[in-house]
């Protein structure tokens, strides 16, 4: 009597398991791996994206790779993405943590102040970046405000000597909000009563957050960190849209992304776009690897176990 | 003894409590750092609504000041321009569509994973949150090509479906944990009660999961509407642009109309201003669960 039951059972979970589960791996399978794996076959042909590339294009082994690592132009896109993955952890983890630290206090307002600081990480690359470029022309706003406080301004986004830095300070303005997000939800998972107690002991504000908030906020700063380097690594929409495509070189703040743009999509070299696709990959999944094994490692355990 | 002491540490407790709540740094510190960082953060959106406001006249002669006089021209010139209502649709039916699978798809997905026994569970849960590590910049190219063989450029399931692809790790990571901390005898008792596992589903696990859901419903939502890349390599018809496409068109189109250009662009970030405003509170509490997960 049971057996039949138990067995009814296991293969009623098994099609629930199936219908519940395979439209999600079909969509995530179709459009997120398998164009991933598409890539690296169209990188090994020189084709133009009509027809496919075994009929229509040439077949030239790794040539397109060994093109792309061997480009000048490519090599500085890739200096200046990790450049940007680690001036954008020096500025704006600290920043994070402290704008969490002040948002975290009991004030009036803050509800309202929480979402205030929000909202450029709400609003879209694009408007971000017409709003900006727009500011930072050299008759733009910025350097009006500089000139009524009776300081020089400069050409921001032309001069290669400053572009870089008016990208950082950019993707900073946008992105330190999502940071803060996380910060505060860290925040929120520490025990109020560990506070509680060191005051009790005669600890002072500063002294809390250095023995209790920073250690206990390592997870959600080592995971934001992580957030940050591959964001860094894909970064395009900021760039493309107040650089363009063919300033961004000469100003020096262009990235692998906008490189394989220009060089795949708009040269409608295929081949060659998606060879840099696959180099961008494996340059990503690189550091990601890195990072897990020595940084990230804890945390994977822990969550890994707890989620058993 | 220890309760004697514990009595007056409570009184200390209380003591540092009041005072916290009014001076840990002294409130008008807090109020003043707030407030340059609330500036800092919001001054670039004011200077755009604002500048909709002003002529170009007004712009170049002084391009940092207020607008005086007002003139609402230039906002009633894109209202009234078919552009802005077609390419606000458009975004509008991506972003819902977007929601709703992602949801959907994501809900039932990490349903299984959470509440399910059987092998594959956690090579499941892997996969999708190996779908971190493939961001849409390193799979666009081929994405398009993919697209195109589907006959699927300039159509909004072309952007559709990729994007719910995209946002089912994020959903799934932040949905599973949720699922899992519902407790097992609640399970139990609608068994007892009769319940199936999928009526325990619909009955119980949707109603429950609403605050993970709107959460990465908002976070789907957002994303989808703020989507640059993926528009730009699919759609070409300007029929179909969404808004940040349209934006960027626009913006290089009327290069020399800069406050029309503000204008277009400050209503164009209304609506995902106004979803995060609602639910911000949605969100923070939703990550705060995903990471002690």
């Amino acid at each position: 009597m049971r057996d039949p039951n138990a067995i009814t059972k296991s293969r009623r979970e098994r099609v629930e398991i199936t219908l519940l589960s395979t439209p999600a791996i079909i969509i995530f399978l179709g459009f997120v791996i398998f164009p991933v794996f598409m890539a690296v076959y169209y990188g090994l042909f020189k084709w133009k994206g009509f027809g496919s590339p075994s009929s229509n294009g040439q077949f030239i082994g790794i040539d397109n790779f060994v093109l792309i690592l061997k480009d000048p132009v490519f090599q500085k896109a890739v200096g200046h993405n990790f450049f940007i993955a680690v001036m954008s952890l020096i500025i704006q983890i600290p920043l994070a943590i402290l704008f969490a630290l002040l948002l975290n206090q009991k004030f009036k307002g803050r509800g309202l102040i929480r979402t205030l600081i929000f909202v450029p990480y709400v609003i879209s690359e694009v408007i971000v970046g017409t709003g900006w470029s727009l500011m930072l022309q050299s008759k733009g706003a910025v350097n009006a405000v500089l000139a009524k406080l009776g300081l020089a301004g400069a050409d921001w986004i032309a001069n290669p000597k400053i572009a870089m830095w008016t990208l950082l300070f950019v993707i900073s303005w946008k992105y330190v909000g999502f940071y803060v997000i996380l910060m505060l939800a860290g925040l929120q998972s520490i025990p109020e009563e560990l506070y509680e107690a060191a005051a009790v002991d005669g600890a002072d504000f500063w002294q809390m957050q250095r023995s209790i908030t920073l250690p206990l906020l390592a997870p959600t700063v080592r995971i934001a960190a992580f957030l940050s380097i591959i964001g860094s690594m894909q970064l395009f929409d900021l760039v493309y849209i107040i650089w363009g495509q063919y300033v961004s070189d000469t100003a020096g703040t262009s990235t692998m992304a906008t490189y394989m743009v220009r060089e795949g999509r708009l040269a409608s070299n295929y081949g060659y776009g998606n060879a840099i696709a696959v180099i961008i990959f494996l340059i990503s999944l690189l550091v990601a690897l890195l990072y897990q094994k020595f940084v990230l490692s804890k945390d994977l355990e822990g969550g890994l176990t707890e989620s058993k | 003894m220890s309760n004697h002491k514990g009595g007056s540490r409570f009184e200390i407790l209380q003591r540092w409590k009041g005072e916290r709540a009014s001076t840990p740094w002294g409130n008008p510190v807090v109020y003043f750092l707030s407030l340059v960082l609330v500036g800092i953060c919001v001054g670039p959106v004011l200077y755009i609504i604002f500048g909709g406001f002003r002529t170009n006249a007004q712009i170049t002669q002084d391009p940092s000041g207020l607008p005086n006089p007002w003139v609402v021209s230039n906002y009633t010139s894109v209202l009234e321009s078919g552009t802005f209502w077609q390419q606000l649709v458009n975004s509008l039916l991506v972003a819902l569509l977007t929601t709703i699978g992602t949801v959907a798809l994501g809900l039932m997905v990490s349903f299984v994973i959470a509440r399910y026994r059987f092998r594959y569970a956690g090579l499941m849960y892997s996969l999708f949150a190996a779908g971190l590590m493939f961001p849409m910049t390193v799979a666009i190219t081929p994405l398009y090509l993919l697209i195109k063989a589907l006959g699927l450029v300039n159509s909004i399931f072309g952007l559709v479906l990729p994007e719910i692809a995209f946002a089912l790790p994020t959903t799934i990571i932040i949905l599973v944990p949720f699922l899992k901390s519902i407790p097992q005898e609640l399970e139990e008792a609608a068994a007892l009660d009769g319940c199936s596992r999928m009526g325990f589903f619909w009955r119980m696990i949707v109603p429950l999961s609403m605050p993970g859901v709107a959460t990465t419903g908002i976070l789907a939502f957002v994303n989808s509407w703020n989507n640059y890349m993926l528009p730009l390599f699919l759609i070409n018809d300007p029929h179909r642009y969404t808004l940040p496409l349209g934006v960027q068109m626009f913006s290089s189109q009327y290069s020399v109309d800069t406050a029309k250009v503000l204008a277009f662009t400050s209503m164009s970030m209304i609506p995902a201003l106004l979803c995060f405003t609602f639910f911000q509170k949605r969100i923070v509490g939703g990550l705060t669960g995903a990471i002690k997960g």
